[in-house]
């Protein structure tokens, strides 16, 4: 064969151009992000010593945890019912609460005066932690259960209203003007109209915030709200790291009991399920859990 | 032909629109939520007395956090606040990093060998399941009181959260453009740079934004169990009963985090 002459072929003159070219931009930003990493461990005084001491100390640390102990069975029920309760009335509460402000909050079929109230109190009920609403609880109503409920009930009013208030948003107003042109009054809108399209959505949250209850309420307890979270955090301070370990146990294994209720619950609801197709391997179909918060 | 005709009429004018089964099955669910609202309700331990006392304190602890003392910031609170939003954001870092070999671990299409994929949702799972204060608590007690002890919390976790997330868009990526990769005959990391990763780039920054955003609500109560940040502050406040210097800490978290959303949101809309 000939070789092909320099003049003949296009691409022997210049070079060939990369055919992925990197941007500058993603090369700057992974410099800058080397720089901030650096100083932000410089300004916390984060060290590798720190790191290999705290290493070291692991090894003594889990080996405390283990074997769990659950001598004190009675405290660790008491605990974990406590949080039960907790969960239960705050999520019960705050959907109750919820479903108004979230209506009220749906720009589509609210005024403006009544839906920037609405989404504000929303707003501001998501921003604080469930933890520091506790604090203010505590404060209020003393210590106990009664400041976890309350705290998780705002928790739930912020998360399910907003889910709420979007979800009413994105409905079909089709079927609302429908239902309105009957002369149908505001009320029987909602429940004929509305209801029907948001409905299994709602079923998503109502569990989702049921199963963060749960967690969040084994926690409220380290500033004094009630439930297993003062157990563990006292269990913790008296350095007791085995009754600690047990008391993980129980609170990790009663999350995913209530993680397993919940899929229940929403194939149910959504799909329509028997209580016989809860028990078929095969029934349940695999659904996205809501990742709205954590 | 007549009776059929009949027995359809029957049962087309009590139509109903689930089986017996799927009623019985809502109503059994209906059943359980009522009865363990009533139970809670019954047996949930309330001092009437506090409650009574209840408009009253929250007139005292409003009396006590009004001139809310703007002074306490700049010297104390204005550092912890820093600290918090560094350990929100080296939290975030080391979970990116940490969570995504286990993401792709998790992946069945990226990796098709079923005992890896359950270890790694093992992973994931228990990083979920134990709440960022029981971390806290976990490392506090590793590493002694301090930011580093709320890093880890904030980065064990949302390990399971990113990469749970990552693992899942992994899994729905479509097989045509790593077939035809692999068809090239390119090694590994080639299909895994051009085959997987610009189907999930955008999944990915999301993910890594969202965390962000949940991270600096939590970290800033990490220091209640001594994890570092503004959640000391707020302690050592709350302890000595300073209120008028926790009304300053309560607004500039509810600041920090107002502004944290703003971004986040507005970046979003930018990239994706």
């Amino acid at each position: 064969m000939r070789p092909v002459t320099p003049a003949l072929d296009p691409y022997a003159e210049r070079a060939r151009p990369d055919p992925f070219p990197t941007s500058i931009w993603p090369r700057a930003a992974a410099v800058a992000l080397i720089v901030y990493v650096i100083y932000a461990c410089a300004q916390m005084e984060i060290s590798w010593e720190r790191v290999a001491t705290g290493l070291a100390n692991a090894a003594r640390f889990l080996g405390r945890l283990f074997p769990p102990n659950f001598a004190r069975h009675e405290l660790l029920v008491k605990g974990l019912l406590e949080s039960l309760q907790i969960a239960v009335l705050a999520s019960t509460l705050g959907i109750l609460l919820a479903l108004p402000i979230g209506l009220a909050g749906a720009r589509n079929l609210m005024p403006p005066w009544v839906s920037w109230p609405a989404r504000a109190l929303i707003v501001v009920a998501r921003s604080l932690h469930p933890v520091i609403v506790a604090i203010l609880f505590v404060k209020a109503v003393g210590f106990g259960a009664l400041a976890g409920v309350l705290a998780l009930t705002v928790a739930s009013v912020g998360f399910i209203g907003k889910l709420f208030t979007e979800a009413i948003e994105e409905i079909s107003l089709k079927q609302v003007e429908a239902v309105r042109a009957t002369g149908a009054p505001f009320l029987s809108v909602l429940a004929f109209g509305v209801m029907p399209q948001v409905f299994s959505r709602f079923i998503g949250f109502a569990t989702y915030q049921l199963d963060s209850n749960l967690r969040n309420s084994t926690m409220v307890g380290i500033v004094g709200a009630g439930g297993i979270g003062g157990t563990l955090f006292a269990a913790f301070q008296r350095f007791d790291y085995d009754f600690v370990c047990a008391i993980l146990i129980a609170i990790i294994s009663l999350i995913m009991l209530g993680e397993v209720l919940a899929t229940g619950v929403r194939a149910i609801f959504i799909d329509n399920a028997t209580l016989a197709d809860l028990f078929r391997r095969r029934g349940l179909p695999r659904r996205d859990r809501l990742v709205e918060d954590d | 032909m007549a009776s059929i005709a009949a027995s359809e009429v029957v049962r087309r004018r009590n139509w109903r629109r689930f089986t017996a089964a799927q009623r019985t099955a809502r109503f059994m669910v209906y059943l359980v939520i009522v009865a363990a609202i009533v139970t809670a309700a019954q047996t949930i331990e309330i001092i009437p007395e506090f409650l009574a006392d209840a408009p009253e304190q929250v007139g005292d602890l409003l009396a006590r956090m009004w001139p809310i003392d703007w002074r306490s910031y700049p010297t104390d609170v204005h550092s912890a606040l820093i600290e918090t939003i560094h350990i929100a954001s080296l939290g975030t870092l080391l979970a990116l990093v940490l969570a995504l070999p286990v993401g792709l671990l998790a992946a069945h299409n990226l990796v098709p060998f079923t005992p890896l994929n359950l270890l790694a949702k093992l992973i994931l799972v228990s990083s979920r399941s134990v709440n960022s204060l029981v971390w806290a608590l976990l490392f506090v007690g590793i590493f002694g009181p301090g930011a580093l002890a709320g890093t880890l919390a904030i980065a064990f976790r949302s390990i399971g959260f990113v990469g749970k997330l990552f693992g899942e868009a992994l899994e729905e990526a479509q097989p045509g453009p790593i077939e035809a990769l692999a068809a090239t005959g390119a090694p590994w990391r080639s299909v895994l740079t051009f085959g997987y990763w610009p189907q999930v780039k955008p999944a990915f920054w999301s993910i890594a934004l969202f965390r962000f955003d949940i991270n600096v609500r939590e970290s800033a109560v990490l220091g209640l169990v001594g994890a570092g940040g503004i959640g000391m502050t707020l302690d050592a406040a709350l302890n000595l009963f300073q209120w008028e210097r926790v009304a300053v800490i309560l607004v500039a978290i509810l600041v920090v985090v107002i502004i944290t959303e703003i971004v986040v949101t507005q970046i979003r809309k930018r990239m994706l």
